[in-house]
């Protein structure tokens, strides 16, 4: 049940996009097609499972022994820097149209908010391996879930006559605004 | 790289090439601090001070570091400086730092910062690079208390704190989709302005 609370609430209520802001540049960046969004999503979903579990192991088993976990943000990068190389490397081998597909964005994750910010959110919130696996997932699939609505509908966006100041990046922030506001209706729900 | 003087390196950062509202880099901090002018003021010297600092670094080790590694090699000494950013805000300034939370271990991840160190920092020289986190950084401190005093002031209608009317302001600006649609209007606003008087 506690397991569910974590799920509901990283997908819907507090969205890691729409509510947090966290991992706004691959969000807009990466949105303006579905096939590319969904791809993305997955990328993220595989990375920042992975990372937070290496990145707990890290804390609990390193960096709380040798009492220096005012290291934390360095070493944190290090590992992320580390596994997206992995994935990329990985990827290339088994699948040459999704990493065609993501191409320059996969590094990007290592510069994608979240993954950082789920990996020390773990650990402020205390949460033991098994919470931090499901609330890493969690968050992955509300950031999938977010950027390819979003996509979808910047899709629609393309083919509106709105005015040439509003084209682009300022109708998409709009968007996401109104997306956002949607997301705040599932507040108090858990 | 010549050409630019030194003056116009500080200052393309400011208006031109404009971080936020231009190159549209580091938005996570930009819409997640920016509830209150305080805030994003906040945010904006912290950034300044890790751009700044990590460009002087990285220009005068760009010889040593081979060119294969380079990014990683970026990342730490950017995140050597985080941490010393986190230590100081933890320190002097604790209101502050709970505020901003997560937002300031997230400067490493700032793309801005390691935007300016890739493109800029690893080619140029220590000075010309200093000028340029100080412009970068300034732009950005400005564009985020420009947003935080625009969502404070529709918001809780106050300004840097000081509440001028005891009326509630429209809750949903200090709310996520406000920091989306103010954002929107604002570059909006500045690319209609771009398109009016060409450059």
């Amino acid at each position: 049940m506690e397991y569910l609370v974590i799920i509901i609430s990283t997908i819907f209520i507090n969205n890691i996009v729409l509510a947090k802001f966290l991992g706004i540049c691959p969000f807009l960046g990466v949105s303006k097609n579905t096939s590319t969004a969904v791809g993305m999503g997955g990328a993220v979903v595989f990375v920042m499972t992975i990372s937070t579990i290496m990145t707990y192991l890290v804390q609990h088993y390193i960096l709380i022994p040798l009492d220096i976990a005012y290291m934390q943000t360095v070493t944190y990068i290090l590992v992320i820097a580390f596994l997206v190389q992995v994935v990329e490397i990985v990827l290339k081998k088994v699948s040459p149209d999704l990493y065609q597909a993501l191409g320059v964005y996969l590094p990007l994750i290592t510069t994608n908010c979240t993954i950082l910010g789920v990996a020390i959110l773990v650990i402020q919130n205390n949460y033991n391996l098994f919470e931090s696996v499901i609330f890493a997932i969690g968050n992955s699939i509300g950031f999938t879930l977010a950027i390819s609505m979003f996509s979808s509908l910047r899709e629609q966006l393309d083919t509106a006559d709105l005015p040439e100041a509003m084209q682009g990046i300022p109708a998409a922030l709009i968007t996401a605004s109104i997306l956002s506001m949607a997301f705040m209706g599932f507040a108090g729900l858990v | 790289m010549a050409t630019i003087s030194n003056k116009e390196v500080f200052l393309k950062g400011i208006i031109r090439e404009n971080p936020v509202f231009v190159i549209l880099l580091g938005l996570c901090p930009t819409l997640g601090v920016t509830s209150t002018a305080i805030n994003g003021l906040g945010m904006g010297i912290a950034t300044l001070f890790v751009l700044v600092m990590s460009n002087v670094v990285i220009s005068s080790v760009k010889s040593l570091i081979p060119d294969k590694v380079r990014i990683p090699a970026f990342i730490v000494i950017i995140a050597a400086f985080v941490t010393v950013v986190q230590l100081l805000m933890a320190a002097y300034t604790p209101a502050l730092n709970d505020q901003l939370g997560l937002f300031i271990p997230l400067i490493v991840v700032n793309c801005i910062v390691l935007g300016r160190a890739e493109a800029f920092a690893s080619r140029n020289t220590v000075v010309s690079s200093i000028l340029d986190g100080l412009g970068m950084g300034v732009g950005f401190t400005l564009a985020l208390t420009l947003l935080g005093s625009i969502r404070e002031l529709l918001g809780s209608l106050s300004i840097f704190g000081w509440k001028f009317a005891e009326a509630d302001g429209m809750l949903v600006f200090v709310l996520a989709p406000g920091a989306f649609i103010t954002l929107g209007f604002i570059i909006a606003i500045m690319s209609w302005l771009k398109n009016r008087n060409p450059v």
